[in-house]
């Protein structure tokens, strides 16, 4: 029972996993952009969270209608004002600016919230439990991120297939400059993608801080856990994000269950497993660009 | 009298190759032109200019009496100027409806809707939802000539239409051209075969390593006329040398 119990809590860790790794696939899909600030941006959305409950004694879960919006607005105005101009140049010229910009933020955030840890705290829907058996319950806090995760993607899923908008992110995934002779602003479209990028990553860094304590060092670890949820579910699938999300999940919390310390290990071990195995990921893009 | 697309002495580089030198045409508001020429004689680039793909070092490309110069491709577009590109360039992981749906992004009204790009080319309505990389070099290049039709352009740009394709796909393809024409549009054609060209186009004009070698309707032009601006004064030999 206690393995059964250490996969559905695997399960439900993924969703928020899932959550990490969408924004990150997306800004590497549509912009070809490695950022390697997402873990950093994840923490800004948490931080800005603490400040913000902190001023209006909001629930954390509340505070999310106003911290994805401002995180959607920053992701447009960095991806126009910062990255952009980078993408024409060589891939390393973005990737040195979006490491510059994780340092930038790593200190920015220690100077105004200092190296304590912090937690969000949404009330009693942290410790609220569906009892299934005796030894088996799950969280609602757990599910309630795992079925946004499923809600957030499966809404990611229809807009790029079903609207205007999404179509022409997709086009630009495949050829930005084809793209960009059949009328599509491309430098709008990158705004766009990185907007939804970093409200999926907001919501991300609002869950994660509310399941556990957060300092402004741990950026790169969460991009880790990103990349590794990325590169398990198969760049450019929208599905397979939510399928590595949940392989790490698992794997993390099997490992904790074999040795309590072996958690984050068996994270990397099934990650690297992957790789060797299966490199294009579990679930590759259906056609290859 | 004024035309819809008036290229006026334009150069093009890329690096320190010069593609173009001083090259002019223009198109008049229903009209087709084809640009005829040997390989690397700059027709693409030609293209690529007008469509904003290239960047002009010199001259200007005016649009319907409007100077296009810093005006970037997409909203070149939306004023009526779409591009079948050389190699179609479909979108791979994109259905062949979802191709021709990124054609019509600019929403610019007109008489090209997906029912009358399937009439157009009903062979494609079976595939309309196959990924546009599973589709043969014929069928692509159908949904390439689609897609730029949905954007309702006024001046339709096609490059290389006939490249790698079988004799019978071709005759279909350019059977398309009369309908294309009758709804208003315009084209500028790029072609490598000569009597295509000649059998289309209202005009002709030939490049010769960048330049404009010769220029008129195909009635007024004869064989040996056209032989020469396309291989150069000195015949394959003397191109080759210079090449």
């Amino acid at each position: 029972m206690d393995w059964v119990n250490a996969v559905v809590q695997g399960v439900l860790l993924g969703g928020v996993y899932a959550l990490f790794a969408t924004g990150l696939s997306l800004s590497f899909g549509v912009m070809r952009l490695v950022n390697l600030a997402h873990g950093q941006l994840a923490l800004v959305a948490a931080f800005a969270t603490v400040s913000l409950t902190q001023a209006t004694g909001w629930n954390p879960l509340v505070a999310l209608v106003v911290v994805v919006p401002a995180m959607a607005a920053l992701g447009y105005l960095l991806q126009r004002g910062i990255f952009n101009p980078t993408l024409k140049a060589d891939p390393l010229t973005s990737i040195l600016v979006t490491f510059g910009l994780a340092v930038v933020i790593e200190n920015v955030l220690l100077e105004r919230y200092s190296a304590d840890s912090q937690g969000l705290y949404a009330g009693s829907i942290e410790t609220a439990s569906i009892r299934l058996t005796d030894q088996l319950a799950i969280g609602w806090f757990r599910l309630i991120g795992l079925l946004t995760a499923v809600a957030v993607l499966g809404g990611l899923s229809l807009f790029l297939t079903r609207t205007r908008l999404g179509r022409a992110l997709r086009a630009v995934s495949d050829d930005w400059r084809t793209a960009g002779l059949m009328g599509i602003d491309t430098r709008r479209v990158n705004g766009i993608a990185m907007a939804i990028a970093l409200a999926t990553v907001a919501v991300a860094g609002v869950f994660l801080g509310i399941q556990t304590t957060f300092d402004p060092s741990e950026g790169n670890v969460l991009l880790l856990s990103a990349f590794e949820a990325v590169i398990i579910g198969g760049l450019g699938s929208v599905w397979g994000t939510l399928a590595g999300g949940i392989v790490l999940g698992v794997a993390q919390t099997v490992g904790a269950q074999i040795e309590p310390g072996w958690s984050l290990l068996f994270g990397h071990l099934v990650f690297l497993a992957v790789l060797v195995a299966r490199p294009t990921g579990l679930f590759p893009k259906a056609v290859a660009a | 009298m004024s035309g819809l697309l008036e290229v006026q002495g334009i150069d093009a580089r890329y690096g320190n190759f010069q593609a173009l030198f001083d090259v002019s045409l223009s198109v008049d508001a229903g009209e087709t032109v084809a640009i005829i020429g040997a390989n690397g004689a700059g027709k693409s680039t030609l293209l690529g200019a007008i469509a904003g793909d290239v960047a002009v070092s010199a001259g200007t490309i005016r649009f319907d009496g409007a100077d296009l110069a810093g005006v970037p491709s997409h909203q070149r577009v939306g004023r009526g100027i779409a591009l079948v590109p050389e190699g179609r360039r479909l979108f791979p992981s994109l259905t062949v409806e979802e191709n021709l749906l990124v054609g019509a992004f600019r929403r610019r009204p007109g008489p090209w809707t997906r029912e009358r790009v399937y009439q157009l080319f009903p062979h494609l309505v079976p595939l309309a939802s196959r990924a546009a990389a599973t589709l043969s070099g014929g069928e692509q290049q159908a949904v390439a000539i689609g897609r730029a039709l949905m954007a309702n352009p006024r001046l339709a740009l096609l490059d290389e239409v006939s490249l790698g394709l079988a004799p019978l796909v071709i005759r279909q393809l350019y059977g398309a051209l009369p309908e294309i024409r009758a709804a208003g549009t315009s084209v500028l054609l790029v072609e490598q075969d000569i009597g295509q060209a000649l059998r289309v186009a209202d005009r002709v004009s030939c490049l010769l390593e960048g330049r404009v070698s010769l220029a008129g309707a195909p009635k007024g032009l004869d064989r040996e006329q056209i032989t020469a601006a396309y291989f150069g004064p000195h015949g394959l030999e003397g191109a080759e040398a210079v090449g």
